[in-house]
């Protein structure tokens, strides 16, 4: 498997210089007269994209994409949904099967530049935390001195502890477990105080899980993994209407704005609110979108909080850094104006 | 675990009760001795507890029904008995993946549509060129379903399709056409004609050389950078060329093995009676040959079926996948045992049936080899 990923990787990189001038039409014209986003999401990965019972995409990432559509049709069903595995995503956007990937990718300098993919944001900040049993009465990671850890080996999770442990000198007893059920079966027994993976994975690991809610996952984050949207290199204008589109979810929660009071406040008069939904100056046009874009996003997807709150927080993955810059995340969202 | 039959001399004492065949069977076969009675008896009561355990997972202890997504009862029973409920939740996206809700009832008529047909062919009544036309009329039929655009049907692009038809239709077009594909590339690997046998040995050699997952992957993946820029073809018709190139590759040497079986007389018979290669070849080889090698042949077949659900590694919803998205949502966490079971149900059904068949024509077409 490793070696048909490594040829993949190899041909995408061929082929990347080659594919991205050869699009003479941009993205955006083309969505625009296909009448439908072609969106590349998980083939399932619980609540960031997943069919539910009904067949019915839903997450944080599928809202990006209906949040892309709402801007440009008005509409956030007019979405087609394209499954993609770990293998096909970067050939899919490559080959224009999609004209985005909102699929947990994480963005790192390769892929933004060798594999010619531009990121257009960050939609959630992944990273490695603990989950400890609540009874321990842990708040964070800074208490787990001497804490036996349960861990999958061979993965930079095993090195991102030890150099965690190591700065902020504490020590600790790892038991080293190859197996994902395994792993979290020794968790679940009592062989180790702590799990550590991806917050993600820590969150579906808890869910499924007996008694969820003796178990949490600490705040802290001790490594990396920015999860974004990201379009094909060098098609600036559509790279711009996701931007915006993923920007306008995270102003709307800054200003208060959501999908419920939005009606109100188009009769707010505090200008910048004014101008967000589209009542004064011409964001639209700018955009190459009409003036009710942002206003759509919002009525019919929410704004950040609300797709948060909707898709991550019945996994019990509480905001951390992905809360607002004002409120003590990373999330920021440069001014509309 | 039993001795021989011991035929027991004070049969004449016996009551009449002793006497039914049932009841003889078992004393001879089962408690002969002390040793045979011990055995059975610990093996009755591991198989008992075996079936008990079972039984009070999936029906005595087990949950039928939820309120709406409030899994609660369903995870306080964890361990000791099964949530039925997961299924009568999902079991809809389990057998149709994402096609939409509402337009469901075609993929299950087109189900309905497979299991006709199979049944029809299985019949040797039907074993004429009638058999083609209902196939036809089957296809098209169940190609207007599926799709839709015609007759008020709202039309559903193929990337929506998914759960069983999906897996129905990969393992069916995938026996469908690679079987008549491999017959000529047995006939071609044994042939006189250099330039054919070479292309026949090179195709065999190397698709049977890489596992289906590349092949499935080349198609995905590397085939559509190969084509020109906004060409593009269907994802499912890519991943169904390379399971029909993957088992013809596979079945032509089931084929061959069966052609070499065939004594060489029967070919200079045919050669003295003045027939060409393809009449001797259609009237009087294959027959032999493909009636011998059928045990082989049912058992590549149901391997076939099961492979199909490789294609989650390229995104397709097949009967699998579907199975693993049904187990996605926050609610619905954790019941995998649930949902696989109720999958290997319907996998087990149809190997099965294909299993049990293919016993019963060996039977009523062995006429000639039957030891």
């Amino acid at each position: 498997m490793k070696k048909i990923a490594l040829m993949a990787a190899g041909a995408a990189l061929t082929f990347a210089a080659s594919a991205t001038p050869g699009l003479a039409q941009s993205t955006l014209e083309a969505v625009k007269s296909r009448g439908a986003l072609a969106c590349g999401v998980n083939t399932g990965l619980a609540g960031f994209g997943a069919p539910d019972s009904q067949g019915v995409w839903k997450g944080l990432d599928v809202d990006m994409c209906r949040a892309v559509a709402a801007a440009m049709f008005g509409d956030a069903n007019k979405v087609r949904y394209v499954p993609l595995t770990a293998q096909q995503r970067f050939t899919a956007l490559q080959s224009g099967e999609v004209d985005m990937l909102a699929r947990n990718t994480t963005w790192t300098l390769q892929r933004d530049t060798a594999l010619g993919l531009d990121f257009v944001g960050v939609n959630f900040y992944d990273g490695q935390g603990f989950m400890v049993p609540k009874k321990l009465g842990v708040k964070s990671a800074k208490e787990l001195n001497g804490a036996t850890v349960c861990v999958q080996p061979g993965t930079t999770t095993e090195l991102n502890l030890t150099d965690y442990f190591r700065a902020n000198k504490m020590t600790f007893k790892p038991v080293v477990i190859e197996k994902l059920e395994e792993v979290t079966a020794a968790y679940y027994s009592g062989r180790c105080d702590v799990y550590t993976t991806d917050r993600s994975g820590l969150a579906s690991t808890r869910a499924t899980g007996p008694n969820p809610n003796d178990h949490v996952v600490l705040p802290d984050v001790i490594s990396k993994e920015p999860l974004g949207p990201a379009v094909r290199h060098g098609d600036n204008r559509w790279a711009d209407v996701v931007r915006w589109t993923f920007n306008s979810m995270l102003e709307a929660e800054e200003m208060g704005i959501t999908s419920k009071n939005i009606d109100q406040m188009l009769n707010d008069t505090n200008p910048a609110i004014q101008r967000f939904v589209g009542k004064t100056g011409d964001f639209g046009k700018m955009l190459g979108l009409d003036e009710k874009w942002s206003y759509n996003v919002i009525k019919q997807v929410g704004n950040y909080s609300e797709s948060y709150d909707r898709n991550l927080s019945p996994l019990g993955l509480e905001r951390g850094i992905n809360a607002l810059w004002k409120d003590g995340g990373v999330m920021y969202s440069p001014p509309m104006r | 675990m039993a001795a021989p039959n011991v035929v027991t001399a004070d049969t004449a004492t016996e009551s009449s009760f002793a006497r039914t065949p049932a009841i003889r069977w078992v004393r001879q076969n089962l408690f002969s001795n002390w040793f045979n009675t011990a055995v059975t008896l610990a093996l009755a009561y591991m198989i008992l507890k075996g079936l008990y355990s079972f039984a009070s997972w999936a029906v005595f202890n087990a949950v039928w029904t939820v309120e709406g997504t409030d899994t609660r009862p369903c995870r306080e029973m964890s361990g000791v008995g099964a949530c039925w409920a997961v299924i009568g939740e999902k079991h809809r996206f389990i057998l149709f993946g994402i096609y939409p809700f509402d337009e469901q009832w075609r993929p299950l008529l087109a189900i309905f549509l497979f299991l006709g047909l199979y049944v029809v062919s299985a019949m040797r009544a039907f074993w004429n060129r009638w058999l083609a036309v209902i196939w036809a009329v089957g296809l098209t039929l169940i190609g207007a379903l599926m799709w839709g655009g015609v007759f008020g049907l709202t039309y559903i692009e193929n990337e929506r399709w998914g759960g069983l038809p999906l897996t129905l239709i990969l393992a069916t077009f995938g026996i469908a056409l690679a079987f008549p594909l491999s017959i000529f590339l047995a006939l071609g690997r044994r042939s006189n004609l250099p330039a054919i046998r070479a292309l026949s040995i090179v195709y065999i050699e190397l698709i049977r050389g890489v596992p289906l997952i590349t092949l499935l992957i080349m198609a995905s993946v590397m085939f559509p950078l190969f084509l020109p820029e906004g060409v593009s073809i269907d994802k499912l018709l890519r991943a169904q060329v390379a399971i029909i190139l993957f088992s013809a590759a596979y079945l032509a040497e089931v084929v061959r093995g069966g052609l070499q079986a065939i004594p060489k007389g029967q070919f200079e018979a045919a050669d003295s009676l003045g027939l060409s290669y393809w009449q001797k070849t259609a009237k009087i080889i294959l027959p032999q040959a493909l009636q011998l090698v059928i045990p082989p042949l049912v058992n590549t077949f149901i391997g076939l079926f099961k492979d199909t659900s490789l294609v989650l590694i390229i995104g397709l919803f097949d009967l699998l996948t579907s199975a693993k998205g049904a187990l996605l949502e926050p609610a619905w966490l954790g019941f995998g045992v649930e949902v696989y079971f109720f999958v290997s149900v319907i996998y087990f059904a149809f190997c099965f049936a294909m299993s049990r068949y293919s016993q019963n024509l060996e039977v009523e077409l062995a006429t000639g080899h039957k030891h």
